[in-house]
């Protein structure tokens, strides 16, 4: 079973690393940001395998870390690439 | 080989194919939300399967509890990144 958790684990990571290809492609500054949102899901679905497989259950708080960074990581995007008063002007129309 | 260890091989079986069309959307899907779609949702029932086949492995009770709330979390998080790269596109490129 551990053999098994370990290549499921070593699977996703391939699809992930495969997957960054598109931060080379592009084209738009989002299709990257996609992409590391990808690899903040796959990195927690292998975290959690290597803690089952390994039996080291600190891996699973790093998952839950990872989960917190990846959201973060494209709210500080979205408001980073959206101009603040368009934001602004909306709210005031609604 | 135990029925849990069957269980669990199914499962995590079920969510690598997930994450596989994840990327495949990713990489193969034309426009960004499109991507943003395959992206957000395949991946997530990956990780759901994932979770679902490791829970006969957790450790009891807290450990299983932990397993689901980290999966809830990412729903969680995802759905809202999804809403809200989507509403910035949509912003920026207002369709046709």
């Amino acid at each position: 079973m551990t053999e098994f958790l370990l290549a499921a684990a070593g699977f996703i990571l391939l699809t992930v690393a495969v997957g960054l290809v598109r931060i080379l492609a592009g084209p738009a500054n989002v299709d990257r940001t996609m992409a590391a949102q990808l690899l903040g899901t796959g990195g927690i679905a292998s975290l959690l395998l290597v803690a089952a497989a390994t039996g080291a259950r600190g891996a699973e708080d790093v998952a839950l870390g990872l989960a917190l960074l990846a959201a973060f990581a494209s709210v500080a995007f979205v408001n980073s690439a959206s101009p603040s008063h368009d934001d602004d002007q909306e709210q005031a129309d609604r | 080989m135990s029925v849990a260890d069957l269980f669990s091989v199914a499962a995590i079986s079920g969510g690598l194919f997930f994450f596989l069309a994840g990327t495949v959307g990713l990489l193969r899907f034309p426009d960004s939300l499109t991507r943003l779609h395959a992206l957000t949702k395949a991946d997530n029932l990956g990780l759901g399967l994932v979770v679902l086949g490791l829970l006969p492995h957790a450790g009891g009770l807290l450990g299983s509890l932990k397993l689901v709330a980290v999966w809830l979390l990412v729903l969680l998080g995802s759905a809202t990144v999804a809403q809200i790269i989507a509403h910035a596109l949509r912003h920026r490129e207002p369709s046709p």
